[in-house]
């Protein structure tokens, strides 16, 4: 066996097949990028919203998390 | 199975969310104060009339700040989800457990640690609002530069174990990185902003504050989603939900 780690136990092949997967993988990405987006990234850098209120509300978290802010 | 793995990936980066928020609301909170006093204090020596609040600093702190780690959490929650569904089996770990730790790791270094060493996370007053768009953009190509330098490595990897071993070939893979990474971040020009007189131990504690939220972030998506799909794939419960769907069918 060549893995490094492993669970006693588990599964040891793939579990979903990428056919299954691609539907949720388009939807859902497209959808919680949006949300990185308007956390790290509105009026900032890009705006879609306009003014600042989107900004102001999450400065901090935007400061604490890494993103490039003002 | 995608469908039931996305639902725990959500929930786990809501709780993620939640405890990144603690960290940041302890250690982060106060570093950020600081940093806007020091702001207020140059606008009155500069004779500045004081900026008008759209959203007062006591909603930032909290609410925002809450908002902000919580729907971070659930989106990263979520697509950490979908990309163990496709990673889980294909990359040479077995088990669900330290499937998730090892990506969540991964995650960390590659999104915040390495980029982290070319451009920090900074606090108010540091940073200069009319270079926004250049910094942005810098910040997250030196992401997808520790991406595509991770990609490299493991393919190098892959390519020389055969002949090499899997501990030498580790280590050509490490060196690949680190090379391509100090390549970049020779490459890349310099941010430097930091305003003249701004206190040096308030930017070192925030940037060790950012680290540990994105940590606490990480930690908990890697170790609660491993442990929430390890009992979603274990025997017992495919068992269980066999009988249920028995149990229904008999009705």
């Amino acid at each position: 066996m060549s893995e490094v780690l492993v669970e006693r136990g588990a599964v040891a092949g793939p579990i979903v097949a990428p056919r299954e997967l691609l539907p949720y993988a388009i939807f859902a990405g497209v959808l919680l990028s949006l949300l990185v987006y308007f956390v790290g990234a509105e009026e900032g850098a890009a705006s879609l919203v306009g003014g600042s209120a989107v900004h102001e509300f999450v400065h901090d978290a935007r400061h604490l998390l890494g993103f490039p802010c003002h | 199975m995608v469908r039931s793995l996305l639902i725990r990936g959500m929930l786990v980066g809501l709780l993620a969310g939640l405890l990144a928020f603690a960290f940041a609301f302890v250690f982060g909170e106060p570093q950020v104060q600081a940093a806007i006093d020091f702001e207020q204090l140059l606008a009155a020596k500069a004779g500045d009339p004081a900026e008008a609040e759209l959203v007062s600093r006591g909603v930032q702190r909290t609410v925002g700040l809450l908002t902000g780690t919580v729907a971070l959490g659930v989106a990263l929650g979520g697509l950490f989800a979908l990309v163990f569904a496709y990673a889980y089996g294909r990359i040479g770990v077995v088990g669900a457990r330290p499937t998730a730790a090892v990506m969540a790791l991964v995650a960390f270094a590659t999104i915040t640690l390495v980029p982290f060493t070319k451009y920090p996370a900074s606090p108010p007053t540091v940073g200069d609002p009319a270079t926004i768009d250049r910094r942005t953009l810098l910040a997250f190509a030196m992401i997808a530069i520790t991406a595509l330098a991770l990609v490299a490595a493991v393919r190098v990897r892959a390519h020389v174990a055969p002949r090499l071993g899997t501990w030498n070939a580790t280590l050509i893979a490490g060196g690949v990185f680190v090379a391509l990474i100090a390549v970049a971040q020779l490459i890349l020009p310099a941010v430097h902003e930091t305003p003249p007189g701004f206190p040096a131990d308030v930017l070192y504690r925030f940037r060790l504050a950012s680290l540990g939220v994105n940590a606490t972030l990480w930690l908990a998506i890697g170790l609660g989603f491993g442990a929430a799909a390890a009992r979603l794939l274990s025997p017992a419960h495919a068992q269980g939900c066999a009988t249920v769907l028995h149990g229904q069918d008999s009705l």
